[in-house]
This record gives structure tokens, sequence and C-alpha cells, in this order.
């Protein structure tokens, strides 16, 4: 036994076993991981049931159900998403399982989703009119609706651009007292119009009863869409997910970013990204060519070459501070008072925009490129240098034409690499220029269409606002699941071209399956 | 060793190397080497390992140049060309003297891009001449049969012996005089190092080879003339069949009988 014993230690068996341990915790870590994500992230947009829930002592509520928590192997209780914020002043409430005395599951209740003040949940009342009545069933006033917002918007649009004559007028001298009274009159005109308008389009509203019996009119232009989560099948659920998850991409956010899409957010990211990518990378091939290649192993290239390794190290809102100290207040400051005279002291560059951001991330990024670059050049045998060499080749020839395609792949992961530690950063971009909701897009139609000074949006930030930052966490939460499935998504589809590429290279170029 | 007249000064001589020293930083590799070269004529350069045969072939194109800190001094002559004077074109001299490695070193490029390797970096752009020169390479390598129908195909996927093939057809590509081989064989198999020997056997009707080998038998099958070198000094060197023949020095028989090294 004894024997056995030690041959058992010795054999080394205990240790792969460990060793195997490590690698099943780990694995399970990162499926958890993926599984919370992914589970949250694709349910968040799902429509989900609405109970009606009467209480022992009377009371009736209704709401989605969002957790439930048990104890003891028996449900405890509920948490319901009332919402009917403007009706109820909350729209989430814990319900405790021993006060329920009756559940069920209406069939006529209705979710809508409204503008503002985030869901309504309700009964459609029975004495409406005929065709409000009738749009709840067939959506028949949609057009009508929409054609009535759009002539608002056009008549506002004219509006303002008469009010901008009409102060050109006031500023000419001499004064030409009849263009004012014609643009005044015009004015008055549109605007009597415009409320003529908003008064035709309040008339499209609809009474609607809250479980509770209180009641709330409505205007459907306010309405974003209905439905009624018992009558709809599989079918009729998947093609509103499909709306949803389509507004998700597509559209701007609602509600302090709790409700709507993450378009801009989702953009910002991608371009910032990019954007990074080609101001640093260069630099960062440039500097890892003349390590790889030219540098020797003296002292001072030695510290440098440590300094560049552990450069990747230092924390991120380090970059942050020094893009703020430096890219904002330094150069920024200084373009202002070069070019944008006229402006100041409104900042132009002397702010926190795109451009700096870009830039700080390219610096917190660049140490993975450079050391990347680095390591790809020496993995080439110098038998390849000295074979193009010793073909009359220049040293400048020898480094395009064999080593830098040789080395492509193992670059291109060191892209990868940096592209994917850019895209989930966030600290050093809060201090050089992200915001919570962006005016505009950096990227338009206005000449020069890229506007590196404008601030952004960006979903990491987005992650972090809407559920820490927030007025109401409980309201932001499925919005924050699926934007962060999305940043996810964003990542991997990056970094997955990249890594189709660079295998694409590896086969191409690879040095070493020769022999 | 004795400086007779066959070694220091050949009549038909392309190489001449006097007195030619040459150092790593402090440490020095060569010490006062002396001999002559035949053209068109196999020279082989025989030794134990570390005793300067590729410090020496490398002074012969000028590969050293790219050593940091390392100094050479003597002359090297090319026909009437001094190799080792600081203002030489060292890229058209790399273009008459070629080199063939010990590992095989084919690009990662089609086949028909690395011979054309030296014809793209002078600017050569005229397809046809390209052409040419790809074909008749590789049929003086003794490669085309076996890859005129892949030609756009990455040489990676060929063999070992393919490769080396390929590398020699890559530098004769550039028309040299001189091809310098750095043991061209001690990677390859038996069939492979067959077929290169007998490529060698070949080539040197056109070019002058010198070649660095540690198999004694291949010297003797393919060389015309031997060095031998040891510990950075010219020992013997004499035509290849007097030389494993009757070996004038006690350390060169040793060594060709494989008693040491
Ligand atoms: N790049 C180098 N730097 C310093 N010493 C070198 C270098 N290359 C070779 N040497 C030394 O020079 C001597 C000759 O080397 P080498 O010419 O490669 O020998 P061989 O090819 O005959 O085996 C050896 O002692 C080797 O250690
Ligand atoms: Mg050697």
């Amino acid at each position: 036994m004894a024997i056995f014993k030690k041959n058992f230690w010795r054999g080394g068996e205990p240790w792969v076993w460990v060793t195997a341990a490590g690698l099943t915790l780990v694995m399970l870590l990162t499926i958890g991981f993926f599984a919370i994500i992914i589970i949250n992230g694709l349910s968040a947009l799902w429509p989900r049931d609405v109970v009606r829930i009467t209480t022992t002592s009377g009371d009736v509520i209704a709401g989605e159900i969002i957790k439930k928590e048990f104890r003891h192997d028996k449900l405890h209780r509920l948490q319901l998403k009332t919402a009917n914020r403007d009706v109820n002043g909350y729209d989430f409430k814990w319900i405790n399982a021993n006060t329920i005395s009756e559940t069920s599951y209406p069939p006529d209740i209705y979710v809508l989703e409204r503008l503002e003040y985030g869901n309504f949940i309700g009964y459609l009342a029975e004495n409406n009119p005929p065709h409000i009545q009738r749009h709840f069933v067939s959506g028949e006033l949609r057009h009508e609706i929409d054609a009535l917002v759009a002539r608002i918007d056009a008549v506002h649009m004219l509006i303002g651009t008469y009010n901008d004559q009409l102060r050109a007028e006031e500023k000419n001298t001499p004064v030409n007292q009849e263009n004012i009274h014609r643009y005044q009159n015009l004015i008055g005109m549109y605007n009597h119009g415009a409320e003529i308008l908003e008064q035709e389009l309040d008339t499209y509203r609809a009474l609607f009863i809250t479980a509770d019996g209180k009641e709330k009119h409505l205007r459907l232009a306010e309405l974003i869409r209905f439905y009624q989560p018992e009558r709809m099948n599989i079918f009729a659920k998947t093609v509103h997910y499909a709306k949803k998850v389509e507004e998700l991409l597509f559209d701007e956010p609602r509600e302090a970013n709790m409700e709507g899409g993450v378009f801009p957010a989702a953009f910002g990211t991608v371009l910032l990204v990019f954007i990074m990518s080609i101001t640093s990378f260069p630099f960062g091939v440039l500097a890892g060519i003349y390590l790889g290649l030219y540098a020797g192993h003296g002292v001072f290239l030695q510290l440098v070459r440590v300094a560049v390794n552990n450069l990747a190290g230092i924390p991120s809102i380090v970059f942050g501070i020094f893009g703020w100290g430096f890219f904002v207040h330094g150069l920024g400051s200084s373009i202002d008072e070069l070019f944008f005279v006229e402006t100041l002291p409104e900042p132009t560059f002397g702010t926190g925009g795109l451009l700096w951001a870009s830039l700080s991330l390219g610096l917190l990024t660049m140490p993975v490129v450079i050391v990347a670059v680095e390591e790809a050049l020496r993995a080439i045998p110098s038998a390849f240098r000295d074979a193009s060499l010793a073909l009359g080749a220049t040293r400048l020839q020898t480094l395009w034409r064999v080593l830098l395609p040789a080395a492509s792949p193992g670059i291109l992961t060191g892209f990868i690499l940096a592209m994917a530690r850019a895209a989930g950063e966030v600290a050093p971009l809060m201090l050089t220029g992200v915001v919570k909701l962006a005016p505009s897009l950096p990227l338009d139609s206005t000449w020069p269409f890229l506007h590196l000074d404008r601030k952004f949006m960006h979903l990491g930030f987005h992650i972090y606002d809407i559920s820490c930052q927030s007025p109401n966490v409980e309201a932001a939460k499925p919005l924050m699941y699926a934007s962060t499935l999305l940043l996810v998504v964003i990542v991997l589809l990056m970094t997955g071209s990249s890594v189709w590429m660079r295998s694409y290279l590896r086969k191409k170029y690879s040095v070493s399956s020769g022999f | 060793m004795e400086k007779d007249a066959y070694v220091m000064e050949l009549d038909d001589g392309i190489l001449h190397v006097k007195d030619l020293d040459f150092f790593y930083h402090q440490h020095q590799a060569l010490f006062a080497i002396s001999f002559a070269m035949p053209r068109h004529q196999v020279t082989a350069l025989i030794g134990p390992s570390g005793c300067g045969k590729s410090t020496f072939l490398r002074c012969l194109n000028r590969m050293n140049d790219n050593v940091p800190q390392a100094r050479v001094l003597g002359s090297i002559r090319l026909n009437d060309l001094e190799i080792n004077q600081e203002t030489l074109d060292v890229i058209s001299l790399r273009r008459r003297v070629g080199m063939v490695f010990q590992k095989p070193t084919p690009f990662p490029k089609s086949i028909y891009e690395n011979v054309a390797y030296g014809l793209r970096i002078l600017g050569v752009r005229r397809r046809g001449e390209i052409d040419a020169a790809v074909e008749t390479s590789l049929r003086k390598a003794a490669l085309w049969d076996e890859v005129k129908d892949k030609l756009q195909q990455s040489a990676l996927a060929l063999s070992g012996g393919q490769h080396q093939r390929l590398c020699i057809a890559r530098a004769i590509a550039m028309e040299p005089e001189i091809i310098l081989m750095d043991e061209p064989c001690s990677a390859l198999d038996p069939r492979a190092t067959k077929k290169i020997e007998e490529l060698i056997t070949t080539l040197r009707e056109q070019y002058t080879i010198v070649i660095v080998t540690h198999n004694m038998q291949q010297a003797a099958r393919i060389s015309d003339c031997a060095a031998f070198l040891y510990e950075g000094k010219l020992v013997e060197y004499n035509r290849t069949d007097i030389m494993f023949t009757a070996p004038r020095i006690r350390a060169t028989e040793d060594y060709i009988t494989g008693r040491f090294g």
C-alpha cells in the first residue's frame, strides 16, 4: 500500500487532475458568464405575460412578472412591473405570496409603449368612440396620426425658417418694415395652423382603465406600439421581438436612455475603435519594426522594451487623465486659439471629443501592437532576411517583400487584441469626450462629414449609465442586458473578422509550415 | 601552410583571398587566410564545427556587413574587383555572388514569385523577360518538370529537397558568377541530397561554386578543390583528389579519416 501511495504521487497523476480541475473551473465561469449575458440579453426584449393579482386586502394589481423569489421551495414573493409610472408614481412592486388571494392572466389587458413615462398597462375603456376602439384592433388610425405628426413637424420647420429670416431683416439697415410685417404675419399664421393641427392630433386619444380602476386618457400620437400579451401566439411574439431588436439597433434612445434604441452608442463604439485603429496602428507598427529589426540590445533599448511591455498594465484611467490633460487641455486649447478664435470662449477642440478619445485609446493599445509586431518579426528565422539580402535586396525591400508578409498574421493578432481592448475600455473615454446623450452623430451629411471634435456616445458608457446612473435602474435592466449583449457581439464581430483574415494570411504566408 | 603558387595565384582563379582576418567584436574568427578559388570548379570548405567556414563564406558576398561590430582585414578579389572596400556596391556584388543557405528559405510566396524575387527587386517589369528567367532557372535547378504545372501555387507546399533546389533556382535567376552554398544538404534526406549533388555537378559548367560541407564523402564526390580550416586558420588547400588521398598535414588526415571533428 505504501508503495502504491508513493507511486501514486510520483506518477504525477494527481497533478494532472489538479490542472484539469483548474481548467474546468475557468470554463464553467466563462460559460456561466456568457450564459448570463446571452440569456438575459436575448430575453430582455421578449414580451412578457401580464398577470392580474387580487390581494387578500382586496387590492387589484396587474403587471409583468419580473422576478420570483422562493424560500424553502415555496414562492415567497414576486416582483411585478406594474408600469403606469404617471398614475401610480412607481412602476415596480414586490408582492408577498401570502397576500395573494387570486391570480389570472386577463386576455383583454393591453401593454402600451409610450414616448414618455414608460409603459402603460390597462384595459381599453368601452366608451371610447368606435374608430378609436377599432384602432386598437386593427391599428387603422396609425396612418392618419403619422401624417398629422409629419405635417406639424413641417409647419414647425417653416416657422423656424421665417423666424430666421425675420431676425435677418431686423438686422438690416435701413429696416424694411414691410418685410418684417410680412414675416410676422406668416409666423402668426403658421403658429395658428400648428395649433389647429395639434388640437386635431389631440382628439386622437383613448381612455384606458388601470387594473385598479383608475382612468387615464392617452394621446395616440404618444403611443409607439401596443399589444395584448395573452392574445399573442408565438409567431406574433416573434414579430414583436424582431421589431424590438430593430428598434434597439437602429433607433435613438428615449426616456433618459432607458427605452428605445442604442444606435448612436453602437455607432460611436465602432467609429471610435475605427479611428483609434487608423491613427495608432501605423505608429505601433513602425515602433515594433524598429524594435524588432533595427534596435540593438543596449541598456537603454532594453529599458524601452520593458517600458513598452509594461505600458499595457497601466490602469486605463491614467490614459484618460493623460488624454484630458495633454490632448484636451494642451493640444485642443492650442488648436482653438490658432484656428477657432472666432468661436472662443466656446471650445471646439479644447473639450472632450471623438479625436481625443481615439488618440487616448490609441496610446493605451499601442503597446499591444508594438509588442505583437516586434515578436512577429523576431519569430521569423534570420535565414529569411539573409536569403533576401543575399539576392541583392536592400533592407527596406526585404522588410516590405519578405518580413512584413511573413509577420502579418502575428501583426494582425496584435491588431485584434488592441481592437478588442479598445472596444471595451470606458474609463479613459469618460475624461475625453463620451457623453450620456449626444445631440448628433459624429458622422453625418454636413461638411466635413466626420466631426472629430464632437462628443459621442459609447455602448460601454451607455451600459454604465443606464445600470448605475439612471433614475430607474429596474426599468433600465432589459436595455442594459441587451446593450451588453450587443457590445459583446460587436467586439466578436470585429475580432472575428480579423481572426478570419489572420487564418487566411497564415495559410498564405506562414514561413514555418514548409519544414 | 606552405604558400605555393597554385594556392596563392591561379591563372584560372576567380576569387583571390589574401591575408583575410575576421573579428566578431573582440573574438577573432579567421586568421590570415590566403588562397584562390578556380573558375568553373567546385571548391569545398571543410573543417570541424565553429572553425569559421560560414564566416569565411559570408565574407565572399559581404553578408557579414549585417553583423554588428564585426571587422574584416585583408583582401578578397573577385576577378579584378576588390570586395573589401568601403565604396563597393554591395547590392551588385550580391547579384554576382549568389548564396544558398543551410536551411531552405522559400519565401512565403508562389513558386514563380520566389524565382522572380531577385528580378523584381532589380525593377524588371517585363512579363516575358521574367517568365523566361523563371523557366531557365528552374530548368537549371532541375526543378522545372516537377513544378511547371503549379508555378502559381505557394512554394511552401513543396518538399524540403524541392525547397533547396528552389533556393538554388532563385539564386541562379540573378545570373551570378559564383554560388556560395553553406551546408546545403545538411537538412535534407539522402535522396534529396543526391539530387542536389548531381545538380552541383552540372552547375559547375556555368558557375563557380564554393560549398561548405560536413560530409567528407560529399566533398570527395563533388568538389575539385578542398580547403581544410581549423580554428580559423587555413590548414591545407589542394586539389580534392590529392588532399583526400595524400594529405600533407597530419591534422587534415585525422579530420578526413574521422579521427576528430
Ligand atoms: N554572429 C556571431 N557573433 C559572434 N561570434 C560568432 C558569430 N557567428 C559565429 N561566431 C563565432 O565564430 C566562430 C566561427 O563560426 P562559424 O563561421 O559559424 O563556424 P562554422 O560555420 O565553421 O561552424 C565560432 O567560434 C562562432 O562561435
Ligand atoms: Mg556554419
